[in-house]
């Protein structure tokens, strides 16, 4: 087995707001990430993927707070270094995060070269300018990036190249663990393809040792990860690998939402879509029971009191008051109940449609 | 280009970022002028010439667009756009008429009008905002939509319910509704017909089924090979 580079344990953060509310964006989450693995971050809008991303840099701008917990980077705790040790040693060698909008961080007035001598200057400063050049361009190249790019000024490139410019330029020191936050989805499916390569190529050739890679577009972590975990309102719901999450899914949650893939493949025609009705819980306020358990098809009364622990059966965890037999049969029964209503609507509008 | 879309139809434009497809969409809005060629709506050339035709025209034809923090007008509150609805329609309609209309339309995208109202829009997220236009064009009726990437900026749980209320309304109405995306797996899940477009030029068109399942152009082929699916394989090289 292979050793742990990035620990999260009991990790707790929050937005203050004007009016000094809290709010927990995340909310006591676990998770183990091991050397050479990737790890994938899915959940709808306003669950704390990108607020996550940028709580496990270590870095916290208000109205971002750090509430509790711990996250351990390779053996250090990373929450325990000063600011100035956590950007010295911490921040592009240890750790690098791409943020949401990166390709448009890219100062216009300055060449590509530019920025990576900026953090030369910082974290090796006995090199040359001719040095980081050669670096650099060497660094392109295996990348399969034309070392043109780096005399090319930001608005020269398109969107795909420029995201992956801003790739090979935040792992050029190369960092254990990279953290992708949506680094595709401004991007066309062409675009995205090639991004998904730059970074496939990073962790082939070792440059980066592990990748946490936050998306909404499941089908893409199916192909890019080894693990997905799924958040819902600040927690983890589950956590499995890619396959089982996607064609075995145990929490309600993760269900309907593999329920809402649209894939342009045979059979997804007459493939009836899941749909959550409702909306995600306030997090100013405390919750009591399961989170999700307002907008469950299955919620029982019991699920609204107490606190649901997540639970750890054959290496999956999931956090849900019933097991998995239950879940399964439950499932078994809703989709059997799906087809016979989903068939009897089709002939009819076959019927409307030929008439 | 060349085509003609029918009554209760669902076409699906599909292509790459540059293709064309907003500019095909916007021109067939009436919000950009065509250089060369002719629209004819109903069988009639359609007239934008005066305020009131172009009224007209749009009491028929209305759109979704892609960003739908956009499409407000930040400066006032939500139910004016739907009294808005009721006023193109020249309807007049006392205070509780107009409520009880309002109502219903956000009550059809599950929203509540209770607390919607007296709201600004960047009090809304993202999702709601998109069905609130939904709810816009469930109170207009138009006899065509079109829906320029209407969900390609909010999640897939909010996609399939704002899916699931194009295709009631369509059913409701009988509306033709032309989706302009990039997407290729909700054009084939939604669409009866598919068109192709590569550099304003549209290279393939035909049942949703024959493109998705057995294209025939190099451009078509290489679109949906680029994008990720959960049965098969995804080809990197």
């Amino acid at each position: 087995m292979s050793k742990n580079i990035l620990e999260v344990s009991g990790l707790k953060t929050f937005y203050k707001t004007r009016l000094k509310e809290k709010v927990f964006a995340v909310d006591g989450v676990d998770f183990v990430l091991e050397e050479g693995k990737t790890l994938g971050i899915a959940g709808e809008s306003g669950c704390g993927k990108s607020t996550l991303a940028l709580s496990l840099m270590g870095f916290y701008f208000a109205p971002l707070h750090y509430g509790e917990g711990s996250i351990v980077v390779d053996g250090t705790d990373i929450m325990k270094l000063s600011k100035e040790q956590l950007r010295k040693q911490v921040s592009g060698r240890e750790i690098a995060y791409i943020p949401q909008a990166a390709m448009n961080a890219l100062n216009p007035t300055m060449k590509i070269i530019r920025f990576i001598e900026d953090i030369m200057k910082e974290h090796r400063p006995e090199l040359s300018k001719q040095q980081v050049w050669e670096l650099a361009a060497e660094r392109f190249q295996t990348l399969n990036l034309s070392p043109n790019v780096l005399n090319s000024y930001p608005n020269e490139l398109s969107g795909g190249m420029k995201q992956r410019t801003v790739i090979a330029i935040s792992t050029i020191l190369n960092p254990k663990v990279l953290i992708a936050d949506e680094p595709t989805s401004a991007l066309d499916v062409t675009s995205q393809k090639a991004v998904v390569k730059l970074l496939k190529d990073l962790l082939d050739k070792k440059f980066i040792k592990s990748l946490v890679f936050i998306t909404h577009e499941l089908p893409l972590l199916y192909h890019v990860t080894d693990d997905i975990v799924v958040m819902y309102a600040g927690e983890i719901v589950e956590r499995g690998t890619a396959h089982q999450m996607i064609f075995d899914p145990l929490h309600p949650y993760t269900k309907k939402l593999m329920g809402s893939i649209i894939v342009p493949e045979e059979g997804m025609k007459g493939h009836k879509l899941a749909a959550i009705p409702g909306a995600p819980p306030n997090l100013k306020k405390a919750i009591v029971g399961c989170r999700f358990a307002e907008r469950c098809s299955f919620a029982k009364d019991s699920c609204r009191t107490g606190k649901i622990e997540s639970r750890t059966v054959d290496g999956r965890i999931y956090r849900c008051h019933f097991d998995i037999r239950t879940l399964k049969e439950w499932y078994r029964h809703e989709e059997e109940q799906q087809d016979t209503d989903y068939r009897e609507t089709d002939h009819e509008n076959i019927r409307i449609r030929k008439a | 280009m060349n085509f003609d879309f029918h009554e209760g139809e669902i076409i699906s434009i599909v292509g790459e970022s540059g293709s064309g497809k907003t500019t095909l969409a916007k021109i067939m809005m009436g919000l950009l002028k065509e250089t060369d060629g002719t629209i004819e709506y109903k069988g009639l050339p359609r007239q934008l010439k005066s305020h009131k035709s172009r009224k007209e025209y749009w009491k028929d034809i209305q759109a979704i667009f892609q960003d739908p923090f956009s499409s407000f007008n930040m400066f006032h509150k939500v139910e004016k756009l739907l009294v808005d609805c009721i006023k193109l329609q020249g309807l007049r309609l006392s205070k509780e008429e107009q409520f009880a209309k309002m109502k219903e339309a956000c009550s059809f995208v599950n929203l509540k009008f209770e607390e919607l109202y007296n709201k600004y829009p960047f009090e809304l997220s993202g999702g709601q905002m998109q069905r609130l236009m939904i709810a816009r064009i469930f109170m207009l009726h138009p006899k065509v939509l079109i829906a320029d990437e209407p969900t390609s900026m909010v999640d897939a749980c909010s996609r399939s319910t704002i899916l699931d209320m194009l295709l009631k309304l369509r059913d409701e109405n009988n509306m033709t509704i032309i989706f302009i995306t990039h997407d290729v797996g909700l054009a084939y899940y939604v669409s009866d017909s598919i068109y192709i477009m590569e550099k304003g030029k549209i290279v393939e068109r035909g049942l949703a089924e024959d493109i998705i399942l057995n294209p025939q152009h190099r451009y078509t082929k290489q679109l949906i090979a680029d994008v990720p699916k959960i049965h098969t394989a995804w080809n990197l090289a």
